[in-house]
Parts: structure tokens; C-alpha cells; sequence
């Protein structure tokens, strides 16, 4: 029954991945015989090539992917580094993990309200410093260098980069380790990224290779953020996926082959480069220095990094929602005149069975994902290498690479458009997210509970059932939070599955993207937000409240 | 009731770990004395059935005439107690003993009851074992192992973690309650006064008697 579970499982990461790639790479060659390709040509790459916009949409996937990532991984090290074993830590690790639960695309238009020429920062500087009476006309979202998208990749990178890398620091004796470099003499944050933080980039690798590849690849943050002209390439690849014009889908096809391509040649060089950055973290943590007196600057600095991706999130977050309710708000003032809920009851609405579709395809692939998982890990408490890099599959195969191979494959065999078939192709990306979040505590699990369980009479089922799923209730329900989340969040999958039948507030959200209108934009960003950040309040509750009188369930 | 092992060999990578012939009498208590590392706890596991990969066995383990050598931990009749009580947290004191208690058997409030009462710790079904004192909760564990109706007990070390005045309190309890339902008892420990409590043979994993320093 478990095996079935893994095989199961493991199918529903590997195939929809292989299948979607394979009906890309058809049409990239100009096999697609629904839509009358039936020979082999080159004709999409020399479509893909006459674009005028190729070589930047190119540069700008490396180097926002590169940047995003260096970014996002210095600042979690360097926060860890600098707070690891203080006092601050744990709450801050309990900030961070409800900010896992933020769609990308909630804090990508919050970041926007942020930093646009009509946001909060350029409203407080004005017109003391910056003698503005107006917005000033700046393209600083959707900049042509794409830094805004990196902004906004950064701040949803780190929290999951810091999470990734407590889950990874009781594998690494880090507080011994630490607690010998500074006996040694060491600066403890320098201490830390010379002696924790090789074996930490190790337990982390994977994590990394995904935020590498999403950064590069992304689609609603850089519809959001991003540069509109011309866009990204996975923007401009979802244009011509989306075009009424289908015979440009053999073009897309080739765009998607080709950003695979740039994936997999930038997870190369990464890979190289991890061989070239470790040899020279080796000879700086043997050349002795101590860092002592660098170590206050390094806390401050990692204090300021912790702080500027917390803001820019909250306050992303607080506008959102202040123009959801606010009615006239004149530049540069801080606060709006008014504050109304007209545009909350005009969407009222369309917001109310879009929501309930959103959570019931969410709590679907979730559900069937957390059965998959349990069923997954039951079968194989340790995942071999091979397991954890097919569970990875999903994460580091850009969307945009196979998600419209997918979306030609379901419209073949008539299985698009349905809410089933939108959370059949979320599961492909909750189920890795379900397995993560369970699989360490499930292999935490005392298994002499199972044992004294068995010598009492109970047979595996009952086992399961009765002792172990009870116990690890508090770690099931965490991993409900995260994988409905990773469902909300989709944009992708859902557009191109839905196939402009079913939609969710992620797709609803992200199309007034190009709109204007903020109130509207704030209404369901804010939901968008809320739906997911609700379910992560009551997967805190739950245990809090069955378990009330549990002293030993309040861990694990 | 008689537990019976029968050459019971256990080795490792081709190393011998365990070789053992024995017969434990009802309310007899088979003492197997070691250092840790000696094997003790493969003897245990080997016993009911959770021998982790890696070893392998060879050998007959006979409980009250039945060969349980190759049956599944749960349909062994085999009470076992760790150094740990490892009551259920998720469950009630209440709980966690009616957990031990079979399915089919009438009457439950009563039993738990009655065996909470014979703890010493009588109205406590309601409790949240966690809210409970070492020894309480040892106490609890040994009773959810009696109510499911074991045919033997093994004890691995389950005086280990209780000072010093419980200890000697717990090890009276223990085999006092094993003696009168007449169950052969296997105790597997490194400290020697729980073998002379015990009053039964002390040997080692090889069979081999050990010699107890006289008190």
C-alpha cells in the first residue's frame, strides 16, 4: 500500500515534468498536429530569433536570476550568521514563517505600491526632500535593468532561503561548531560563515537551485514588477502562448526550450562556480583572521537586511490594503483623505465564488498531496538521492519550460478548464512543498511510540492511524498551511490548465496588473494575501486548541 | 506461560552479537546483564520482532508453546517496557491505558479504573500524562502493558531514568505485578542491583552466567 504511495507520488513529481517538456519540444520543431504542424522545421527558432527583443530578454533572465539569487542567499547567511544562538532569533524565525504563506504575486504589488513614484517611500520624502508636488515621472517599477524584479524576487527569497537553512542547521552541530570558533577566538558571525555556513550551503543546495531557476523564470512577478519593453522571456513566451494568433505557439514552444536551455546552462555555471567559491571560502576560513572586529559591523548590516526585507514586505502590505479602502488620496500626502469601502462592495461580487474556487482547488491538491506524502514517506523514511532530486524536479524545471507542453496536452485529451484539472497541476507543485515541510519531523518521530504501540496489540494501520499521524498532527497541519499556499500562489498552472475558464485570485489579481487602478489592485492583492495567511492562522490554532490540555504536543 | 528462545543467533555483517538458548519460567525475571554495546537491546528487538536491517537471525523464540519467531510485533503477546515511558501525548492517562486495552474486552471504564487504582494513582484518567511525575507515568506505562494482556514482559532498562528511592519502589512494583499474573519476565539492564532485585538468573547476551558482586 505505501510502495503504491511512492510510486504514486513519485509519478505525480516526475511525469507531468517529462510529458510537459516533451510537448514543447514537439511544436519547437514544429511537430504539433492538433494545430496542423506535421513535419519537422526550424521555422519557430528562426521566429524566436527575429524577435527584436531576444538578446535582452535573455540577459535580462541571467542576470536577474543571478543577481536575485546572490542577493537573497548572502542576506539569509548573513542574517543567520549574525543571529543564530541571540535572543532575537526565535522571533524571528516565527515572523518569517507566515511570510512563507504570502503569495508571490501579493508581495510583488506590494513591493510596487512601495517603491512607484506615487508610493509610501516617494509620498514620505516629498516635498521636504524631493520638492515633488506630483509623482515624478520615473520608471522605477518595471525599470528596463529589471532591479525592481529583483527587489521583489529578493524579499520572497530570503524568508524561504532562512527557513531552508534553520531546517538544515540541527544537521550541521552548528551551535558546538560555532561555540568552538569563537573559543578559538572568533567573531561570531564571521565564526559562523566560516565554519556553519559551508555545511549549511551543502544541506541547502537544492533549495538554491530552485530559487536560481524560479528567479529566472518567473512569470507573475515579473508581470508585475518587470520590464514591460520588451518584457522578460518568460513573459514573452506566455504572450505568444496566450496569442489568438496559434500558429505563434510554435514560436513560444521554441522560447520555452530555449529558457529551459538558459536554466540548465546557469545551474551548470552555479555548479561550477560552487567548486571556484568553495576553494576560496577554504583559504579564507585557514588563513586564521578572526573577524572580531568586523563582527558589529556584520550584525548591524545583517540587522539592516532583516529589517529592509520585513518592511519592505509589511509596508507592501499595509498600502495594499490602504488602498483597498482608500477613497480620494492626493500626492504627497501619507494618508488617504477618505477611507471607503466602495470598492470593496463593488467587487464584492466577482470576489466571493472566485475565492471559494481558489480554496477548493487548493484544499483538493493539498488533501491529495498530503495522502501522497504520508503514503510516500511511510514507504521510505529516508528519501535516497535520487527521490530528493525528483521531488525537486518540479521546483527547478522552469514553469514556463513545461507547464505549456502540459496545457497542449490536456487540451488534447479535452482534460482543460475544469477546477479538477487546475488542482491535478498544482499538486505537481504542492506535493514537493508538502513532502519538505513533513519529512524531517516525520523521520524525528520517536519510532519507539510505534513500537510500544505494536507490543500493545496494534497492527501498522492502527499504528499509523492512532499514534504516529496524532502525534505529528501539529507538522500535518503545517504542511497543509504551505502546500495551500504553494496552490493560491499559482499563476501559471492556472492560467494555462483553467485555460480562461477556471481562474483564481492569483489570475484574477495578476490580470489588473496592467490596470491603473490601485483600489481595485488592492482589493484582491488583499485577498490574495488573506485566503492563505487565514489558513496558516488556523493551522496554528488547531493543534493550540485540540492539544490545550497536551503539555507533551506543544513541540513536534 | 513459559517464554522459550531457541539458539537464538544474531549476527551483523557476519559478526556474532547474540547467541542464546534459555527458558524463562512463569513469574520467573531472566536478568541479561552488558555494557551497553553489548547487544542487549538487539536481543530486545529480536524478541518482539523490530530487528532493524543490517542483522540478521537465526534461532526460534517460543511464547506459551506458540513459535512467534516470525510473527509481526503486534501479534506477539509481548509487553515491553523502555527506559522511557513513551506514554501516547496525544492521548489522556485514560487514553493512553485504554489504548493498551483490546478491543473486545467488556467493561473498560471499570478495568482502567481498577488499574489506575493499583497505580496509586486512583481518578487520574482525565490527566494529561505529561502533568504527571516520573514515576506516575512510569507506573502508567507499566499498567497499559498489563491491560493489554501480555503473555511476557521484557523490560529494557526501565529503571534507569527514576532516581535512586523510586527506583528500588519501581523494581518491587514491576516484579511484584509480573510474579502474581505469573509472567516470565526478560530484563535486560547494566546495572547491577535491578539484576539482584530481580532474583533470577543473570546471564549475559552469550548465555554465559554472570557473577553478581555480592551486596
Amino acid at each position: 500500500m505505501a510502495r503504491l504511495g511512492l510510486l504514486a507520488a513519485l509519478t505525480v513529481l516526475g511525469l507531468p515534468v517529462l510529458a510537459g517538456l516533451a510537448g514543447v519540444i514537439g511544436p519547437a520543431f514544429g511537430y504539433l498536429p492538433a494545430l496542423g504542424g506535421q513535419a519537422f522545421s526550424l521555422e519557430p527558432w528562426r521566429g524566436l530569433l527575429a524577435w527584436p527583443g531576444l538578446a535582452g530578454a535573455v540577459r535580462l533572465s541571467v542576470v536577474t536570476g543571478f543577481l536575485a539569487t546572490l542577493i537573497a542567499l548572502g542576506l539569509t547567511f548573513l542574517i543567520v550568521a549574525a543571529w543564530q544562538g541571540r535572543p532575537g532569533f526565535a522571533w524571528l524565525t516565527r515572523v518569517l514563517a507566515p511570510m512563507l504563506a504570502l503569495p508571490h504575486a501579493a508581495a510583488a504589488f506590494g513591493l510596487a505600491f512601495l517603491i512607484a513614484p506615487s508610493g509610501w517611500i516617494a509620498r514620505g520624502l516629498s516635498p521636504w526632500a524631493t520638492g515633488w508636488d506630483r509623482p515624478p515621472d520615473l520608471l522605477i517599477v518595471n525599470d528596463p535593468l529589471g532591479l525592481a524584479l529583483v527587489a521583489g524576487l529578493v524579499v520572497k527569497e530570503v524568508p524561504f532561503l532562512l527557513l531552508m537553512t534553520l531546517a538544515a542547521l540541527p544537521q550541521t552541530d552548528s551551535h558546538r561548531s560555532l561555540l568552538v570558533a569563537q573559543s578559538l577566538g572568533y567573531g561570531r558571525t564571521v565564526g559562523w560563515l566560516k565554519v556553519v555556513a559551508p555545511r549549511v550551503y551543502a544541506q541547502i543546495r537544492l533549495p538554491v537551485y530552485a530559487v536560481l531557476a524560479y528567479a529566472m523564470s518567473v512569470v507573475d512577478v515579473a508581470v508585475i514588477l518587470g520590464p514591460t519593453r520588451p518584457p522578460t522571456l518568460a513573459v514573452q513566451i506566455l504572450d505568444w502562448t496566450t496569442d489568438p494568433d496559434l500558429s505563434l505557439r510554435f514560436q513560444a514552444a521554441a522560447g520555452s526550450v530555449l529558457q529551459l536551455g538558459l536554466v540548465v546552462a546557469a545551474l551548470g555555471v552555479w555548479r561550477a562556480g560552487e567548486g571556484l567559491v568553495g576553494g576560496l571560502w577554504t583559504r579564507w576560513a585557514t588563513r586564521g583572521a578572526r573577524g572580531v572586529v568586523a563582527d558589529p559591523a556584520l550584525r548591524r548590516l545583517a540587522t539592516g537586511a532583516a529589517g529592509a526585507v520585513g518592511l519592505a514586505v509589511g509596508l507592501g502590505l499595509a498600502g495594499l490594503f490602504l488602498w483597498s479602502v482608500a477613497g480620494l488620496w492626493r500626492f504627497p500626502a501619507a494618508w488617504p483623505e477618505v477611507l471607503t469601502l466602495r470598492t470593496w462592495a463593488g467587487e464584492v461580487v466577482a470576489l466571493g465564488p472566485v475565492t471559494g474556487q481558489t480554496a477548493l482547488i487548493a484544499l483538493g491538491a493539498t488533501v491529495a498531496a498530503l495522502v501522497l506524502a504520508v503514503a510516500a514517506l511511510q514507504a521510505r523514511p529516508d528519501p535516497g538521492r535520487w527521490v530528493l532530486a525528483l521531488i525537486y524536479l518540479p521546483l527547478v524545471v522552469p514553469q514556463i519550460a513545461f507547464v505549456p507542453g502540459l496545457a497542449s496536452l490536456a487540451l488534447v485529451l479535452g482534460l482543460d478548464g475544469t477546477a479538477v484539472s487546475v488542482a491535478l497541476a498544482h499538486l505537481v507543485f504542492v506535493l514537493p512543498y508538502v513532502v519538505l515541510v513533513l519529512a524531517e519531523p516525520w523521520r524525528a518521530w520517536d519510532h519507539r511510540a510505534g513500537l510500544a504501540a505494536a507490543a500493545l496489540g496494534a497492527r501498522p494501520a492502527r499504528v499509523l492511524w492512532a499514534v504516529r499521524l496524532p502525534m505529528l498532527f501539529r507538522a500535518l497541519l503545517a504542511a497543509v498551511a504551505v502546500g495551500f499556499a504553494t496552490s493560491v500562489a499559482q499563476y501559471l498552472p492556472t492560467l494555462l490548465i483553467g485555460a480562461g475558464r477556471v481562474g483564481t485570485i492569483t489570475t484574477e489579481a495578476v490580470a489588473l496588473a496592467s490596470s491603473s487602478n490601485r483600489r481595485l489592485i488592492g482589493v484582491w492583492a488583499v485577498v490574495q494575501m488573506a485566503l492563505p495567511l487565514a489558513m496558516f492562522a488556523l493551522c496554528l490554532l488547531l493543534p493550540a486548541l485540540l492539544f490545550r490540555n497536551r503539555q507533551g504536543m506543544r513541540t513536534g | 506461560m513459559t517464554l522459550i528462545v531457541d539458539d537464538l543467533t544474531i549476527t551483523r555483517a557476519g559478526q556474532p552479537m547474540v547467541a542464546l538458548s534459555c527458558r524463562v519460567a512463569p513469574g520467573e525475571v531472566l536478568t541479561v546483564m552488558g555494557p551497553s554495546g553489548s547487544g542487549k537491546s538487539t536481543l530486545l528487538a529480536a524478541l518482539v520482532g523490530a530487528l532493524p536491517g543490517g542483522f540478521r537471525m537465526a534461532g526460534r523464540v517460543l511464547l506459551n508453546g506458540r513459535d512467534i519467531t516470525g510473527l509481526p510485533t503486534h501479534a506477539r503477546r509481548l509487553g515491553i517496557l523502555f527506559q522511557d515511558d513513551i506514554l501516547f501525548p496525544h492521548l489522556s492517562v485514560g487514553g493512553n491505558l485504554g489504548f493498551g486495552l483490546p478491543a473486545r474486552v467488556p467493561e473498560r471504564d471499570r478495568l482502567i479504573a481498577e488499574a489506575l487504582e493499583d497505580a496509586d494513582l486512583a481518578g487520574m484518567e482525565r490527566r494529561d500524562p505529561a502533568s504527571l511525575s516520573g514515576g506516575q507515568r512510569a507506573r502508567v506505562a507499566l499498567m497499559r502493558t498489563l491491560l493489554s494482556g501480555p503473555d511476557a514482559l521484557l523490560l529494557d532498562e526501565p529503571f534507569a531514568r527514576l532516581d535512586s528511592a523510586l527506583r528500588a519502589r519501581m523494581r518491587a512494583f514491576v516484579f511484584e505485578r509480573a510474579r502474581r499474573r505469573g509472567l516470565p519476565v526478560v530484563l535486560v539492564t547494566h546495572d547491577s542491583a535491578d539484576a539482584v532485585a530481580a532474583g533470577g538468573p543473570v546471564i549475559d547476551v552469550q548465555g554465559r552466567p554472570v557473577a553478581l558482586p555480592s551486596p
